[in-house]
């Protein structure tokens, strides 16, 4: 017979792979990244390629040179891992600790444990609680550009800096001052950070950009909501009871979904296919959890901002809630 | 407003390419010769009562089932027995086989060949069981379960739903569906005989609302025999929202009556009667018409084909599968893979001069960018195989526990209970050959359980 091809049914192939994936991670991301490019400037520039390089290279070495396996930099991933670290840092963080982050992130955290899909903590969070901890004044400190044209400008500029709001809100929550006096000390208004220019992580910047990552995502079928409203709705929960409760000594829920990076996590981290249950019971859980121990650390907590925490705590126990949760099975109904 | 009926566990969206459903069922011309398969139904496969130089009519009996689950095999053709013996089927496996050289075509007596509609339906139960059991009729839907036997339930089980399936989910597969245009009369005639034998349950008609005018000629045709006899009442036509694989059984009953077959069980178990659209014509054409199983139709499709070399074919069963792909103009020069069957769970042909059986229903022409399997990846744990699966397994652990060969665990995450739709491995963006580990980790663990003693 005429040359022919015989293997085994299905015949046919979704077209989504796993390269395709990731870039629709990326096109989700790429909002943010734009805003961020643009208030931020040529510092944010060299930050995203040291990040998305640096990943990308210690990937390709390690399995080149240390793993002997054929090269997978091409499936994204790493680059996700890149883009996603850099918009978890300062924009006036130096470019050698978003190296060294990027290293961290893929040598230590996704390649020791055997590369893509065998990582149990998400490299990019992981790397970014390395950095907090290994370098908290570059981490939490921000300056920002007093203008866009300062941001894109050659010459050396002033540039403002200072605390995050969140970091502002939660020293004043410690030193028991009056909530509603600080917001208006600072200026802090909710418009400005649904749109842009909050200080911080530059991927906070922009609530609105963020938003349209996580509807590209859902559109494209990427993720699922589950983890990510589950995030939501225990956040809101939580902050909604206590700043009831004590409006002058706790932050409202619209603060806290619109400031640290409960938004980035919740859309872009807390998602990762790699270090997130399977089942839809278990994202629920797993996004419960995340929002609980967020709020528990910002309430409660010695650093101004929990979600990186919080995320990397519950990546831990998903081998536990996949052995306990699983999608319902046809005709074994209890 | 949004079709809620359909199967309620995972399912898949691969596009339609019914590129021949334009395609009215023609007649395909008679080859020299054809071959008969002893094993074109499931069960024992049965035992010839002819011998080289018998002279057999088309129609005439010429194998008697080997069993009780098995089926008797009538001559399609009239013409002389060349040879009986073993023969390579399409995947090269050799199965006992009739050569017969066609002469004419002659029919045997008491065969009813005239296009008219036989309405009236039989009084007796045995005579129309005893009709579609010595008529050779098996399901056509894919497993060619001897028909007889699945609507003989066994003793203290009652049939309370007779559900005909005309769901097609399979992509480019058009068969059933010019069958339903065409002949929707005889098929309802089907329903009504069926409903008859099983002690007059509720009949439902399922059918994907990717076919409306197959739903509206049906609807349409079921009204108007509801306004002649009472026999059509209780048969009614349900649109289903199109999913696959909305076409296997257990989905189907789900999708129907939102019960569910316990693992290892059978639809009767849950009151439920499956069979196809294809089954029920050749139920009408044996009890009605005295007419054997020896035609069914086929479609000759896929996207490297033009428009006009699409066909549906009424085929005689025995009709080699190269005979058919020449009568419509040869194997395209960009075909890579040819199948019988669906891209879904169709079977790859590796010897494209095997013959045709009862089941064939397509020679479908794939290409080499549609077909090639791509490199596998690392698995991302996206959950993508446990969304899509729809007994709601998990094929990334049975994947992991199969590697393993941990049969304990792997009965204990139902791998027996595996439809082997090829949904897992279809929608796996790193391309982990799910379903192909899985499938031989189902046959080690059904070994195994079966022989268990019995309690």
């Amino acid at each position: 017979m005429e040359k022919m091809i015989v293997s085994p049914s299905p015949h046919i192939h979704a077209p989504a792979s796993t390269a395709s994936l990731m870039r629709d991670v990326l096109i989700a991301l790429a909002p943010a990244t734009l805003v961020s490019l643009l208030f931020y400037g040529w510092a944010e520039l060299l930050l995203v390629c040291v990040c998305v390089l640096c990943c990308v290279l210690t990937e390709y070495l390690i399995e080149k040179f240390l793993m002997k396996t054929p090269p997978t930099v091409s499936d994204c991933s790493a680059a996700v891992t890149g883009l996603l670290l850099a918009l978890n840092l300062p924009a006036s963080c130096p470019w050698w600790v978003a190296l060294l982050g990027s290293v961290f992130a893929i040598g230590v955290v996704k390649m020791t444990f055997g590369g893509l899909g065998q990582n149990v903590f998400n490299p990019a969070i992981a790397a970014r609680v390395f950095l907090l901890v290994s370098f908290p004044s570059y981490m939490t400190s921000w300056s920002a550009p007093a203008s866009i044209a300062d941001a894109w400008s050659f010459a050396p500029v002033d540039a403002v800096s200072g605390a995050t709001p969140l970091g502002i809100v939660s020293e004043a929550m410690r030193a028991g001052q009056p909530l509603d006096a600080v917001f208006a000390e600072h200026h802090f208004s909710y418009g400005q950070m649904l749109f842009a220019s909050m200080g911080g992580s530059v991927g906070e910047v922009s609530a609105l950009a963020l938003l349209a990552g996580f509807v590209w995502l859902l559109a494209r079928k990427v993720i699922k909501p589950y983890t990510t409203l589950a995030i939501w709705a225990t956040v809101i929960g939580v902050s909604a009871v206590f700043s009831l409760m004590d409006p002058s000594s706790y932050t409202d829920p619209l603060f806290n979904m619109l400031t640290g990076g409960v938004l980035i996590g919740s859309i872009f981290m807390a998602t990762d296919y790699v270090t997130s249950p399977m089942s839809n019971t278990g994202c629920v859980i797993f996004g419960f959890g995340i929002g609980l121990q967020t709020m528990l650390i910002r309430y409660f907590g010695a650093y101004p901002e929990g979600m990186s925490f919080a995320i990397l705590l519950m990546n831990a126990f998903v081998p536990l809630i996949n052995r306990f949760c699983h999608q319902p099975k046809y005709g074994r109904a209890k | 407003m949004e079709n809620k009926h359909t199967f309620s566990i995972g399912g898949v969206h691969p596009d339609d390419s019914k590129l021949s459903k334009d395609c009215p069922v023609e007649v395909l011309p008679l080859p020299e010769t054809v071959y008969v398969s002893m094993a074109q139904h499931l069960g024992a496969p049965a035992n010839p009562v002819v011998a080289p130089g018998d002279r057999v009519k088309a129609g005439q009996v010429i194998a008697e089932p080997a069993g009780f689950i098995s089926a008797f095999v009538h001559s399609p053709v009239s013409g002389t027995v060349k040879s009986v013996g073993p023969r390579a089927d399409l995947a090269g496996n050799k199965v006992n086989h009739i050569e017969i050289a066609v002469e004419g075509d002659e029919w045997a007596e008491g065969i009813d060949l005239s296009p008219e509609l036989v309405t009236a339906i039989p009084e007796d139960s045995a005579f129309i069981l005893e009709r579609i059991k010595s008529c050779g009729v098996v399901g056509l839907g894919g497993a060619t379960f001897p028909t007889h036997v699945k609507l003989s339930p066994p003793p203290g089980k009652t049939a309370e739903y007779l559900i005909i399936n005309g769901a097609e989910c399979e992509p480019y597969l058009t068969s059933d569906y010019r069958i339903m245009l065409e002949r929707s009369k005889e098929i309802l005639v089907g329903a009504a005989l069926m409903k008859k034998v099983l002690g007059n349950p509720r009949c439902v008609i399922g059918i994907e609302d990717n076919k409306p005018e197959a739903i509206a000629v049906m609807t349409e045709s079921l009204l108007s025999l509801q306004e002649e006899s009472k026999d059509f009442a209780g048969i009614e036509v349900l649109s289903l929202r199109k999913k696959y694989p909305q076409g296997g059984e257990k989905q189907l009953i789900d999708a129907v009556t939102g019960r569910q077959v316990k693992s290892l069980g059978l639809p009767i178990d849950v009151g439920a009667v499956v069979q196809n659209v294809a089954t029920t014509l050749a139920v009408y054409e044996a009890v009605q018409k005295n007419k054997p199983l020896v035609t069914n139709v086929l479609t000759v499709t896929g996207d490297c084909l033009p428009a006009q070399r699409q066909h549906n074919y009424l085929f005689r069963i025995g009709v080699p599968l190269r005979f058919i792909a020449e009568q419509a103009g040869g194997v395209p020069e960009e075909a890579a893979k040819i199948i019988s069957g669906g891209p879904m769970m169709g079977k790859a042909i590796a010897n494209l001069d095997a013959t045709t059986v009862k089941g064939s229903s397509s020679l479908l022409y794939l290409t080499d960018a549609q077909t090639r399997r791509q490199p596998e990846g690392p698995c991302i744990r996206c959950g993508r195989c446990a969304d899509a699966c729809p007994m709601g397994l998990e094929p990334f652990l049975l994947k992991r526990l199969a590697d393993a060969g941990d049969t304990r665990q792997l009965e204990d995450n139902a791998v027996q209970d595996c439809i082997e739709c090829g949904c897992c491995l279809y929608s796996c963006p790193a391309r982990i050959p799910l379903l192909d580990v899985i499938r031989i980790a189902k046959g080690d663990v059904m070994r195994i359980i079966k022989s268990r003693p019995r309690k």
